[in-house]
C-alpha cells in the first residue's frame, strides 16, 4: 500500500480534481464544498480500494490525507478497530 | 444468530403504487448546482415520487391492494394481512384493521401492523411464510410501504432530497410443492439512533418537547419531530453486516451468488448497494437498481424495484432471487426465495 496510489484513486473519484492537487499533507474537510456526501465518499473507496472501513470516529480523528493513510494502512495490517 | 429453512409458500403477484408527484433532485432548493450534481452521482437519485399530503401509506398499499384483490378474485380467500410501515395512519388503532375492512376482507381474517422499515418487507415474507406453511392458512396478503417524505424537513439536505413514498401489496398462498426458501436476519439496536425520528410518542411526547428548528450542521436543519439520519452510520452498519447475511442465506442454501439470478437489495442509496454488491463480486446487471427514479422508499423499496426492473423476468422465468432489507434498527433480512409465474403491476395513485 502506497501513499502515491491512494492519492491517484482520490483524486481519480473526485471530478473537480487533477492529478497533482492532492498532497499527503492536505487537509481533506478543506476541500471545495466539502460535506458529509464527501467523507461517505471517502470511507466507500477506502472499503472499495482496501477492504478496510473506517467508522465516523476514525474519520473525525484524521486531518490530513495522511492521517487517513496511515489510519487505513494500520487497520488492513490487522491494527486499530476490526472493519 | 436467526438462519432459517422454509417450506411450502409461493409468491403469486407482487403489485406496487407510486405517487404522481414528481420531486426532482436538481430541483432541490437547498442545493448549490455542484451538490446537486454530487448528490444525483452519490445516491444514484435523478428523482423520487412524494405523496400529496392528504394520502398515506395506507392508501397507496390499498390501491395496490384492491387493484391486486381484483386481478386474482381472492377476496374471500385471505387469511392474514400483515401491514409493514413505519408511517401508519395513527398511533392506534393498527393500520391493517382498517385495511381489512376498506378491502372488503372476511372479519375472519387477522390483521396487524409490523414497525419495521427498510428490512421490514424481507421480515413480512418471513411473517407470511410462518403462517402458511403449516397449511391452515389459505393466502396471505402482504403490504409493505411508507410516507417517509412526512417526516423529513425540507432544509435537511441529508434526509430530504433522499426519501420517495410508496406502496406495495404481495400475495402469498401455501404451495405443498414449492421449493424451500432460505432465510437470515438480525437486530443491531445499538444504531437505534442512527435513523430516528424522536419526538412524538411514548419516550418524548408531543406536548414535552421544544419543536423549534435548530441547524445540526450546515445544511441540515431539522427539529426533534423530524427523521434524522447518519449516513456515516448506516454506511457502516450496512457494510459490516449485509453481506455477511448474504452469505448465510446463501450458505443455508449451499449456492453460490454467481448462482443467484438477481440480489434485489433495498434501494437505500446507490453508493450502499454498489459498494454491498463489489463485496458478493456480481455485475451491475444482477443486482437491480430503481433509486434512480424513486429514491430510498423504506419498507417498499425491494417489492417496487421487483415490479420496475424485473417485471417480465418475474412472469416468464423461474427465478432464483436473493431478497435483503436493512437499515433503521438497525434491522436487517436476506431471503433466497425461487419464483415463477409472478404477476406484477407498478400502477400510479392519481
Amino acid at each position: 500500500m502506497e501513499i502515491d496510489d491512494f492519492i491517484t484513486a482520490i483524486e481519480e473519484e473526485f471530478d473537480n480534481l487533477n492529478p497533482g492537487d492532492v498532497t499527503p499533507n492536505s487537509v481533506f474537510r478543506d476541500m471545495e464544498g466539502w460535506s458529509s456526501m464527501h467523507a461517505l465518499i471517502f470511507v466507500a473507496l477506502i472499503d472499495s480500494k482496501y477492504d478496510v472501513l473506517l467508522n465516523g470516529e476514525e474519520l473525525k480523528s484524521c486531518v490530513t490525507i495522511n492521517d487517513l493513510f496511515e489510519i487505513t494502512r494500520l487497520k488492513l495490517n490487522g491494527g486499530g478497530a476490526k472493519a | 444468530m436467526a438462519e432459517l429453512r422454509l417450506k411450502h409458500t409461493a409468491v403469486k403477484a407482487i403489485y406496487s403504487v407510486i405517487p404522481k408527484m414528481v420531486y426532482k433532485t436538481h430541483d432541490y432548493p437547498y442545493f448549490s448546482e455542484d451538490e446537486a450534481k454530487m448528490f444525483a452521482n452519490t445516491t444514484g437519485i435523478i428523482e423520487r415520487r412524494v405523496a400529496a399530503t392528504n394520502v398515506t401509506a395506507s392508501d397507496m398499499c390499498f390501491k395496490a391492494a384492491q387493484t391486486l384483490l381484483e386481478d386474482m378474485n381472492c377476496h374471500h380467500e385471505i387469511d392474514l394481512l400483515v401491514f409493514v410501515t413505519q408511517s401508519p395512519d395513527y398511533f392506534l388503532p393498527a393500520s391493517a384493521a382498517i385495511l381489512q375492512d376498506k378491502l372488503g376482507l372476511p372479519t375472519t381474517c387477522m390483521a396487524f401492523d409490523v414497525n419495521l422499515g427498510c428490512s421490514g418487507y424481507v421480515h413480512g415474507l418471513l411473517l407470511a411464510n410462518r403462517y402458511l406453511q403449516q397449511g391452515g392458512l389459505r393466502k396471505v396478503l402482504l403490504l409493505a410501504g411508507d410516507k417517509s417524505t412526512i417526516s423529513t424537513h425540507e432544509k435537511d439536505k441529508t434526509a430530504f432530497p433522499l426519501f420517495g413514498d410508496a406502496g406495495s401489496a404481495t400475495l402469498l398462498e401455501y404451495d405443498a410443492k414449492g421449493k424451500d426458501w432460505f432465510f437470515d436476519a438480525g437486530t443491531d439496536g445499538s444504531g437505534a439512533n442512527a435513523i430516528i425520528i424522536e419526538a412524538g410518542h411514548s419516550r418524548m411526547p408531543y406536548q414535552t418537547f421544544d419543536d423549534q428548528d435548530i441547524e445540526v450542521a450546515p445544511g441540515v436543519v431539522r427539529s426533534k419531530k423530524h427523521l434524522a439520519i447518519d449516513g456515516m452510520a448506516v454506511f457502516n452498519f450496512a457494510l459490516k453486516n449485509v453481506p455477511k447475511s448474504i452469505n448465510n442465506a446463501l450458505d443455508l442454501a449451499k449456492l453460490k451468488a454467481e448462482q443467484l439470478d438477481y440480489l434485489v437489495l433495498h434501494q437505500a442509496n446507490q453508493l450502499i448497494t454498489d459498494s454491498i454488491r463489489k463485496k458478493m463480486n456480481l455485475p451491475k446487471e444482477k443486482c437491480p437498481s430503481s433509486i434512480g427514479n424513486f429514491g430510498n422508499t423504506s419498507s417498499a423499496s425491494i417489492p417496487l424495484t421487483l415490479c420496475s426492473e424485473l417485471s417480465e423476468a418475474l412472469k416468464k422465468e423461474r427465478l432464483y432471487l436473493l431478497l435483503c432489507g436493512f437499515g433503521v434498527g438497525f434491522s436487517w433480512a436476506s431471503l433466497l426465495l425461487s419464483t415463477q409465474n409472478v404477476a406484477t403491476k407498478l400502477l400510479e395513485y392519481d
